[in-house]
């Protein structure tokens, strides 16, 4: 009997430290952007004041209850914290010299909490840290990705992404990199660097570029997540776009690899395993992005519709893609542009048509495996065996992921067969 | 809080520029000084003399040695400096973005460190 009340006594507290633990995720970002304000851009002062605020929680919350306002409590408590912190440090006495004298709430009093999670998005994507900083800071501080995990999806080691991060805060701190929305001028700019952020974020998660999976799920996830925090925050119809456009690529996750984890193209892709769920909201997010006039994203968003509007391959509005492409590339003149919107007009126009504008790309392209597969595809269309078995051969030389090689290599042995 | 704006620009394209040229980038100078002095964020700065002048000092083992030329040979060449005063890095990048010689090398911005009386 009594071990029975234990046992209920302690599953009771396993789950009250679970709702808890639910609690910490979901308002872990919110909280550290308000305290991050509070140390005047020191964010590693910041994250240790946030991480005993959540001790203080965990040893508070299940005797006491948890607060009507969790958030207010734990970036009241934060607050507090930090502000020890400070006092306690003697080369910071300046600092605290400038606060103002401290009216802190009572941690149990609700506690009205700014949005700072803005400031925190253009800060970690500010030009004067390098990308690579601007991912792995978005990550740890928006995302609550744990370093560990950052370093896991960058394939470097935890000691390494540690060692960066450290870097990147104190150029924040020391540099004075501002805590704050960019004047008018600037934000434009600064808001694309934060889309950018975003989608390289998506796009290692999608098609890793090196290692043996070629899909991490979980990149993808936290950038559709960050993309909405954008689109939320910015109120820029462009983001509605970059999140319609990560959505659509998102819901053929399932269908791109096959059970062997080799990769399956668009065209041969079984349709029913799309994401139909989340191919209607991102429907539904195309002519909200579109609106405001069509950026980068919500015209790869509209070509991405159309795929996923298309019942069947054969079904695929390629004329219509290929205009796309025509504006994307006003947007974006880059090769790897030029490359897709050569395939759409292949699809539209012919294999001959889209074999003429690759080759005009050779000279910014001979190195990536993309353009010798999109090549040799098309030969392989146009009946040119042995050419396409070359661009196969190129293009195998050049790959990174271990499921593109399985893929390219199935292709060659396909081509073999038919030469004999 | 303080940061050293410092003027890279190839000795070469200055050398080669016209009289007409050379003047107008003066102008364009003594125009930003003034700006940043009414502003109030000048606190110094300078043009240096062509890096064929450098002199580089090291001192191994106790024992002072004296080379010819800067320190690294580059392709673009430490040519002046200002020392502003600026509430944040975006303040100072955007006064090293309005220095005439940022239009043909480049400006690093340094953060000057504190140091204690």
């Amino acid at each position: 009997m009594a071990t029975n009340l234990r046992n209920i006594v302690r599953i009771a507290s396993v789950d009250r430290a679970a709702g808890i633990a639910t609690v910490f995720r979901r308002e872990r970002a919110r909280v550290l952007a308000t305290t991050i304000r509070a140390t005047h851009g020191d964010f590693e002062l910041a994250e240790e004041a946030v991480q005993d605020a959540f001790a203080a929680a965990l040893a508070r919350w299940p005797t006491e209850g948890t607060p009507d306002e969790p958030r207010g409590w734990l970036v009241a408590v934060a607050r507090h914290k930090a502000i020890d912190a400070i006092r306690r440090r003697v080369k910071l006495r300046e600092l605290v010299a400038d606060e103002p004298a401290l009216e802190l709430a009572a941690p149990d009093e609700p506690v009205a909490v700014a949005d700072d999670r803005l400031r925190l998005i253009y800060t970690c994507c500010h030009p004067a840290l390098a990308i690579e900083s601007q991912i792995a800071l978005t990550l740890r501080t928006l995302g609550g990705l744990t370093t560990e995990e950052i370093a896991r999806a960058f394939l470097t080691s935890p000691a390494a992404m540690a060692q960066r991060l450290v870097r990147a805060k104190s150029k924040i701190r020391d540099a004075r990199i501002p805590y704050e929305v960019p004047e008018a001028a600037e934000l434009p700019e600064r808001t694309d660097a934060a889309m950018a952020v975003v989608y390289l974020i998506f796009n290692e998660g999608y098609a890793a570029t090196s290692g043996d999976a070629w899909v991490r799920r979980d990149l993808c996830q936290e950038a559709i997540r960050l993309g909405r925090l954008v689109a939320e925050l910015t109120v820029v119809p462009e983001a509605h776009g970059l999140v319609a456009l990560m959505l659509l690529h998102d819901s053929r996750r399932d269908a791109r690899t096959d059970g062997h984890g080799d990769v399956v193209l668009l065209e041969d892709q079984d349709r029913t395993r799309w994401d139909r769920a989340q191919i209607d909201e991102a429907l539904a997010l195309v002519p909200v992005a579109l609106r405001g006039g069509a950026g980068r994203y919500g015209v790869q968003a509209a070509i991405a519709a159309l795929h996923a509007s298309a019942p069947r391959a054969a079904d695929t509005d390629w004329p219509q893609i290929a205009a796309l492409f025509d504006e994307l590339l006003r947007h974006q003149p880059s090769p790897i542009v030029a490359l897709n919107r050569a395939v759409a007009i292949a699809m539209a126009r012919g294999p001959e048509a889209g074999l003429a504008l690759l080759d005009e790309l050779a000279g910014a392209l001979a190195d990536y495996h993309l353009w010798h597969a999109a090549r040799a595809d098309l030969l392989r269309r146009l009946g040119r065996q042995r050419d396409a078995e070359a661009a196969y051969r190129a293009a195998l030389a050049r790959v990174g992921s271990a499921p593109e090689r399985r893929f390219l290599e199935r292709r060659l042995a396909q081509l073999a067969q038919l030469i004999g | 809080m303080q940061y050293l704006l410092l003027i890279y620009v190839a000795e070469k394209a200055w050398a080669t520029m016209s009289d007409d040229e050379r003047n107008a980038l003066y102008k364009d100078y003594r125009a930003f000084t003034s700006q940043i002095q009414d502003s109030g964020h000048w606190v110094g700065g300078n043009p240096l003399q062509p890096t064929h002048t450098a002199t580089t000092v090291r001192v191994r083992d106790g024992k002072a040695s004296t080379t010819d030329g800067p320190f690294a040979e580059t392709r673009e060449q430490l040519g002046g400096y200002y020392l502003v005063e600026a509430k944040d890095l975006d303040e100072a990048t955007r006064l090293a973005a309005r220095i005439p010689g940022a239009r043909m090398g480049s400006i690093e911005v340094r953060p000057v460190m504190k140091v204690g009386p």
